[in-house]
């Protein structure tokens, strides 16, 4: 027992070596037009060292670690409490809720026009996230490239903008309708599919998406991408300081107000909530419905739903379609936000990121995914200071939560659903 | 009601059913029983549709339905269980009913989005039927538990009832007393004939437990190495000597 943790405690020190010490110990240093090579200053070489130290100790005594670390009192204050009552629950969610969304509607006039952006940012990636959360949480799909039907959102008002010079409020729902069918057609290939094999087909939709976009030059411009993309209007009214196309009228003249850069970034943050707070009310509607129960079946029992009159076909079909059309949805929002957009935008990275959100949130859940959204994409920015390991402190962060809460931040409850008795 | 002619399913070089034949009367109690590997749920699942026979006919009301997709099979009234309970265990017991009886739903998008009437009403009747079988298989209380934390006696009896929440003609079981104790058995007996008396529902019975198939089945098949060795009343069946030579045992 003893020889085996030491065992395992010096491997886990050469592990910690073999990984930081190519990362720290060299150095890449452009000298003219040369780069060299220099080997680290001895304080970061005996950090390393006193770091694979610490490991092994860890390691070797990691059991009487563990069990002190359980004796700490009061480290969860709400261990040991009974759970709330179903009703005061529900009760109290809805009215956080509500207030979140309340506050959220005030809070853009308090703060910066870059924290702003970063929350517009914030609600693009909860769309996402809600939608993925269809296929991948309750449908139990595992869709590795979602973010294609985020790029045919996109993509669709960039090039119908370009082309026919169609406005961000005709494009929504365009956009997000081509994203359903989008879905719709890749999901008929896929329909036998399950678990891994469906991950890889779908990587590789993915992947054919953004490389058609990147090679179809005449169409979507390849690599340059689009520019231009026009920002919303509210009734006719457009943001810029000069209004850019006939017959239009701008914002701050119309109200007689100072023009302000800001106002554009608050509207777009606005319509963001307002569209965030609208996928997530009609998918919480879609999972108490015939159909998100039947998405829920075939997730746990294939065999079992079929045997009960459930068509796969439809119920896969349809949790894909509506998966689709949200990230189609968020792709409108994203164009109309960046006003450029590229190929590079959707790479395989932002599938995985989103998948990353539903699984840190907690599958099936709404709320958890949510705050998982925030959570996911604040976080970088808050760490902006360590720019080098931004991705290693990220990745980190998703090996603890796995490792101490597999299930998510807040996994899905069920619903409670009172019945009454009969005869 | 259910007619199969002559049934035979290969796998490749493997016979697995070579003729068999049985028909099922309305209100009827049919048990299938035989040795291991006999080739009884392969049966089952030719007939639910989960397998389309190589060969011959399986008739249900006057219509060939041999090769239907599996889902259309149970929309027509033929409705089965698994010799292992298959529930969707992470979901409330009453979601389980409901999940069930979608063909029962207003399963419109829309509808569902705007509530409209219709679809509230057929709702509403869905959760009754669910509290009806609840309540019917002892249930009740457990309404909103997790399918997957029930005892494994009532994870059968909730199979049963999510059977019959979709308002079967035909209920396929198979293998439903395995791993019951001789109480829960005994129950299990008893709401089998209650289906039949009370609710006009057909039954074909896979069964081991030679008590409990003897006890209510109105006529009995032997299959033996996916060839039909007998059938007639469990009478008849329990003197067969083809019978006693291949399955029962001498007593």
């Amino acid at each position: 027992m003893a020889a085996n943790n030491y065992r395992h405690a010096l491997f886990c020190a050469i592990v910690t070596l073999i990984i930081s010490f190519p990362i720290l110990g060299f150095n890449l240093e452009a000298k003219g037009i040369n780069i060299t090579l220099t080997g680290a200053t001895t304080s970061t070489i005996i950090a390393v060292i006193l770091a694979a130290v610490a490991v092994f100790v860890f390691q070797a005594f990691r059991d009487s670690f563990m069990v002190m670390l359980g004796k700490l009192p009061n480290l969860n204050p709400l261990a040991g409490k009974e759970p709330m009552e179903q009703s005061k629950r529900v009760k109290l969610e809805s009215w956080v809720l509500t207030g979140i969304v309340v506050f959220a509607l005030f809070w853009p006039f308090l703060v910066s026009r870059g924290s702003v952006d970063l929350a517009t940012l914030v609600l693009i990636y909860i769309m996402l996230a809600l939608g993925l959360n269809v296929v991948v949480g309750l449908a139990g799909l595992l869709d590795l490239g979602y973010v294609a039907f985020y790029a045919v959102g996109a993509y669709t008002f960039a090039l119908l903008s370009q082309y026919i010079g169609i406005s961000f409020w005709m494009a929504l729902p365009i956009g997000a309708l081509l994203a359903g069918l989008t879905g719709m057609i890749l999901g008929f290939p896929v329909l036998r599919l399950r678990g891994d094999y469906l991950a890889i087909v779908t990587l590789g939709f993915g992947e054919i998406i953004r490389i058609l976009l990147n090679n179809w030059t005449t169409l979507t411009g390849g690599p340059n991408g689009i520019g231009g993309i026009p920002e919303p209007t509210l009734f006719g009214m457009e943001f810029g300081r000069r209004i850019k196309e006939e017959g239009n009228t701008s914002f701050h003249e119309t109200f007689g107000i100072a023009y302000s850069g800001e106002h554009k970034v608050i509207f777009l943050y606005l319509i963001a909530l307002v569209l965030a707070v609208i996928t997530a009310l009609i998918i919480r509607r879609f999972m108490r419905m015939p159909v998100g129960r039947a998405w829920e079946a075939l997730r746990e029992d294939e065999i079992a739903a079929r045997s009960l009159g459930l068509s796969r076909t439809a119920v896969k079909l349809s949790a894909f379609t509506i998966g689709a059309f949200f990230a189609g949805f968020a792709g409108t929002v994203f164009a109309s936000k960046q006003g450029f957009i590229s190929p590079e935008s959707f790479v395989f990275l932002e599938s995985a990121i989103i998948l990353a959100i539903v699984v840190l949130g907690g599958m099936g859940s709404q709320l958890g995914v949510i705050l998982a959204a925030i959570a996911v994409t604040i976080l970088p920015e808050l760490a902006r200071e360590f720019s080098e390991y931004r991705m290693l402190i990220f990745g980190a962060a998703m090996v603890l939560m796995m490792v101490w809460r597999p299930q998510g931040l807040l996994p899905m409850r069920r619903i409670h659903i009172t019945l009454n008795k009969q005869g | 009601m259910l007619e199969v002619q002559n049934l035979s399913m290969r796998f490749g070089g493997l016979l697995a059913v070579d003729g068999v034949s049985l028909d099922v009367k309305e209100r009827e109690i049919v048990s299938i029983i035989g040795p291991n590997g006999a080739g009884k749920t392969t049966v089952f699942n030719c007939m639910s549709g989960f397998y389309k026979p190589s060969g011959g006919k399986i008739i249900f009301e006057g219509r060939e339905v041999q090769g239907i997709p599996d889902y259309k099979i149970s929309r027509l009234g033929m409705v089965r269980t698994f010799q292992h309970v298959r529930l969707f265990t992470q979901m409330s017991v009453v979601e389980n009913l409901l999940v069930a009886q979608h063909r029962h739903l207003n399963t419109n998008m829309l509808a569902g989005l705007f509530g409209t009437p219709n679809y509230k009403e057929r709702e509403r009747k869905a959760l009754d039927r669910a509290a009806y079988w609840l309540e019917r298989v002892g249930l009740l209380d457990l309404a909103n538990r997790d399918a997957g934390n029930l005892a494994y006696g009532q994870q059968r009896r909730l199979e049963i009832a999510r059977c019959m929440v979709t308002e079967p003609k035909l209920l396929m079981l198979d293998e439903p007393a395995a791993g019951l104790n001789p109480a829960e058995t005994k129950e299990l007996n008893q709401l089998i004939v209650s289906l039949k008396e009370d609710y006009n529902v057909s039954v074909v019975l896979i069964e081991h437990d030679m008590s409990l198939v003897m006890d209510i089945s109105d006529r009995i098949n032997v299959i033996n190495q996916g060839r039909p060795l007998a059938s007639g009343t469990p009478e008849e069946i329990r003197h067969n000597d083809d019978v006693i030579n291949a399955y029962l045992g001498e007593a």
